[in-house]
C-alpha cells in the first residue's frame, strides 16, 4: 500500500488530489493502464494506428539553413507532419485505444483553442468511439473552424456557458461530467497534467517521439544529441522527446511562454512561464509548480500560443526541474513571432506559435556555447492554425 | 463550540441535524454575517462557510457562480478568518475549502487561523484520505474536526481508511455528480448510509432543496442533511435574501424533525 502510494509522485510533486467520488476511477484506470503498458496485442494495435493513421514514424529532419543562419547544428523532430498536424494525435490514440479495452464506451475531453479536442475527434472516430468534447462558449467563437473539424469527425462539442467561458471552465464541466458517469466513460486528458496516472501514462503514449529521435539521430549523426529543446505549455511534447533520454549525457531545455514579459499582477500573470516563475501548489489533481497569488488563488496565463497557455505544468516537469535534470528557460511572445517567421523563410516549414517558442530559444541560446554542437527541436506542431493570430500581430 | 457536542445535544432531543452551506463574501462579507445569522434563525445547526478558491472543480455551477462573486468582490483568506472572528453564533462553523489555499497559507497557520477564529472542522473536497496525513495531525493538535467526504462508489478498503481517518461527522455525498439542486434523491443514498459503518455522525448531502427530501434522508438513517446550492440560489437572486435564507431553513428544519423513524 505505501509502496503504491509512493508510485503516484514524482519526488514531492504529483499525487491524486481530487474529490473522493474519483478516486475509484482513479484507481481502476491505474489498473487497467498497467495491466495494458506492456501488453503485446494491445502495443502491437497501438503501433499500427501510429504508423498507418497516424503516420509515424515522423522525420527528424536537417535543418540546414536554420543551422547556417542560427550557428548551431539543428535537427527538427517533425511531429507538424504527424496526422492532424500535431504531436496530441499521439496521445488520443493511445487513450482512446485503452478506452476500448476497458470497455467503456464514451470519451470526453476539454479544449482550449481546439487542437486537443480535434485530435480526440480523429482518433475517436477511428475506434467508432462516441467522442464529447467541452469547449468553454467563447473560444468556440473564436475557433469557429476546429468546431467544425470536430463535428465534421462525429463529435459532440458542448459549449460552456459557466464562469469566464473559456478553458478552465471547459475543464470543470468535463471533470463534472465525468463525476455523474464514471461507469462509461473515459476522460482523456490531453496533458502530463492531472492526478496519478495521467502524468505518467501521457507521458508513456507521447514518448514514441524520444525514441524515434534516439533511433534517428543515431542514424545521421553517430551520436546522441548535445542537446534537446522543447516548448512547455502542460509539458506533453517536452516529456514525450525528454523521457527517452532522461538517464543520457543530454541536456533537456523546456522553453515556456514569456509572454508579454515576466510579471505578474493580483490576479493575472503576463506569462505562462510555471516553471520559470511558479511556486509550489495544488492544482487540478496533481501537486506541482503553478502560478498563483500570495493566498493561492490560480492567476489568469497568458501566451501568444494557446497550448503554451496553462497556470499549471506536468508534475514530473516540476520534479525534473527541481532536482536540476531539465532546465527551463522561456522565449517571450515577440521572440517567437520572429523564430516563427525565420523557420517559414529558411526551411519552408510554418510552425506552431507553440514550437516557435522552442526555435526562439535556440536562437537566443546558440551564441552561448549552452546547447553544444548539435541540437534538436521538437516542432510539435504546424502552424497553419495560427495564421490569423500571426497577421494580427504583424499588423 | 465543537461538533461532536452539538450532534450529542440533537441526539439527546431526537432531532436529525441541518448543515448549511453559504460562499463567504458572497456577494459581500458584510452579507455574509448577516447571511448566517439569518440561517441560524431559521435552525440552522452546523454553517459551512466556503472559502473561496479560484478553481473549484468539486462544485457545480450554482456554487461556483457564488465563488466567483466572492472572489470578484475581494474576499480573501486573511478577510476570512476576520470576518468569521467576528460572527456572534453559537453552533459549529466548518470551514469548506480548496487544498490549494490551505497549502499556500501553509497547513499550521491555516489551522492555528481556524483555531484561533472560532471554527471547529474544515472540509477538503480535493483532499483525499491518502494526501491528508499531515494536516489531519495538526487538526487533531488544535482540537478541529476534519471531515472526510464518502461517495457511492467508495470503495470498502478506502471507506475504512476514511472512517478511521474522519472526525466530527461524515459527508456522504449522495449521488454520483458534485453540488445542485435536484428534484429527486437517488436510490443509492440509503445504501450508502447502511454501508458508512461507524459511530461518527453521518451528515448526507449534493442535492437536496426541500423540507420533504431533508426528511427522506433523516428517516433513511442519516444523522444531518447538507444543503449548498438552495441557500445560494436564493442569495444569487439578490431577491428579500435574509427572509427567505430563514424560511428554507425553517422549512428543512421542520422536515428534519417530523422525518418518520
Amino acid at each position: 500500500m505505501k509502496q503504491e502510494q509512493r508510485s503516484t509522485k514524482f519526488g514531492k510533486y504529483g499525487g491524486q488530489f481530487v474529490p473522493e467520488v474519483l478516486m475509484p476511477v482513479l484507481e481502476e484506470l491505474t489498473e487497467e493502464y498497467e495491466k495494458y503498458k506492456d501488453d503485446p496485442v494491445f502495443n502491437e494495435e497501438l503501433d499500427y494506428y501510429l504508423r498507418d493513421f497516424a503516420g509515424r514514424p515522423s522525420p527528424l529532419y536537417y535543418a540546414k539553413q536554420l543551422s547556417r543562419e542560427y550557428g548551431v547544428k539543428i535537427y527538427l523532430k517533425r511531429e507538424d507532419l504527424v496526422h492532424g498536424g500535431a504531436h496530441k494525435l499521439n496521445n488520443t490514440l493511445g487513450q482512446a485505444l485503452l478506452t476500448r479495452y476497458m470497455g467503456k464506451k464514451r470519451i470526453i475531453a476539454e479544449t482550449g483553442a481546439g487542437q486537443h479536442g480535434t485530435a480526440c475527434a480523429m482518433a475517436g472516430a477511428a475506434f467508432g468511439i462516441t467522442t464529447e468534447v467541452y469547449m468553454g462558449a467563447k473560444d468556440t467563437v473564436r475557433q469557429r473552424m476546429n468546431v467544425y473539424r470536430m463535428e465534421l469527425m462525429g463529435t459532440k462539442v458542448i459549449p460552456v456557458k459557466s464562469g469566464s467561458q473559456t478553458l478552465k471552465d471547459a475543464i470543470n464541466e468535463a471533470m463534472r461530467n465525468w463525476v455523474a458517469n464514471v461507469e462509461t466513460t473515459h476522460y482523456l486528458i490531453g496533458s502530463v497534467v492531472g492526478p496519478h496516472p495521467y502524468p505518467t501514462m501521457v507521458r508513456d503514449f507521447q514518448s514514441v517521439i524520444g525514441k524515434e529521435v534516439r533511433k534517428q539521430i543515431m542514424e545521421k549523426e553517430g551520436r546522441f544529441p548535445d542537446s534537446i529543446v522543447a516548448c512547455t505549455g502542460g509539458g506533453s511534447n517536452a516529456m514525450g522527446i525528454f523521457h527517452p533520454f532522461i538517464d543520457d549525457d543530454v541536456d533537456l531545455f523546456a522553453v515556456e511562454a514569456g509572454g508579454s514579459g515576466m510579471k505578474t499582477t493580483d490576479k493575472e500573470a503576463l506569462h505562462s512561464a510555471t516553471l520559470c516563475a511558479g511556486e509550489d501548489g495544488v492544482l487540478h489533481g496533481a501537486r506541482t509548480k503553478v502560478l498563483q497569488n500570495k493566498y493561492g488563488q490560480i492567476l489568469e496565463s497568458s501566451s501568444i500560443a494557446a497550448g503554451l497557455d496553462y497556470a499549471g505544468v506536468g508534475p514530473e516537469l516540476a520534479y525534473l526541474a527541481d532536482i536540476g535534470r531539465i532546465k527551463p528557460r522561456y522565449s517571450l511572445d515577440a521572440e517567437a513571432l520572429e523564430a516563427f517567421h525565420d523557420l517559414c523563410r529558411l526551411e519552408g516549414i510554418i510552425p506552431a506559435l507553440e514550437s516557435s517558442h522552442a526555435v526562439a530559444y535556440v536562437k537566443k541560446a546558440a551564441g552561448s556555447g549552452e546547447l553544444g554542437d548539435v541540437v534538436v527541436i521538437n516542432i510539435s506542431g504546424r502552424g497553419d492554425k495560427d495564421l490569423e493570430t500571426v497577421l494580427g500581430m504583424n499588423k | 463550540m465543537r461538533i461532536p457536542e452539538k450532534f450529542r445535544e440533537l441526539k439527546k432531543r431526537n432531532e436529525g441535524a441541518l448543515i448549511a452551506y453559504i460562499c463567504a463574501g458572497d456577494p459581500t462579507a458584510e452579507g455574509t454575517k448577516e447571511y448566517v445569522t439569518a440561517l441560524v434563525r431559521g435552525g440552522a445547526d452546523i454553517i459551512e462557510l466556503g472559502l473561496p478558491f479560484s478553481d473549484p472543480v468539486a462544485d457545480g455551477p450554482t456554487i461556483q457562480a457564488g465563488i466567483e462573486r466572492a472572489l470578484a468582490a475581494g474576499m480573501t483568506p486573511d478577510i476570512y478568518f476576520k470576518m468569521v472572528r467576528s460572527l456572534k453564533v453559537h453552533i459549529p462553523l466548518v470551514v469548506m475549502t480548496y487544498y490549494n489555499l490551505i497549502f499556500k497559507r501553509g497547513l499550521e497557520r491555516f489551522v492555528v487561523d481556524c483555531s484561533a477564529s472560532g471554527i471547529s472542522g474544515i472540509i477538503v473536497p480535493d483532499l483525499p484520505a491518502e494526501e491528508s496525513g499531515e494536516l489531519a495531525g495538526l487538526c487533531e493538535k488544535n482540537d478541529i474536526d476534519l471531515i472526510f467526504l464518502v461517495a457511492p462508489t467508495t470503495t470498502e478498503s478506502r471507506m475504512k481508511q476514511i472512517l478511521t481517518r474522519g472526525t466530527g461527522f461524515i459527508y456522504l455525498v449522495a449521488r454520483l455528480g458534485v453540488t445542485g439542486a435536484r428534484s429527486d434523491i437517488a436510490g443509492s443514498t440509503s445504501e450508502l448510509i447502511q454501508r458508512v459503518k461507524t459511530n461518527t455522525p453521518k451528515a448526507v448531502g449534493f442535492g437536496i432543496s426541500n423540507g420533504r427530501q431533508a426528511a427522506e434522508i433523516i428517516s433513511a438513517g442519516a444523522d444531518g442533511v447538507i444543503v449548498g446550492s438552495a441557500f445560494v440560489d436564493i442569495i444569487a437572486s439578490g431577491n428579500d435574501v435574509p427572509r427567505r435564507l430563514e424560511a428554507l431553513a425553517r422549512e428543512l428544519k421542520y422536515g428534519i424533525k417530523m422525518a418518520p423513524e
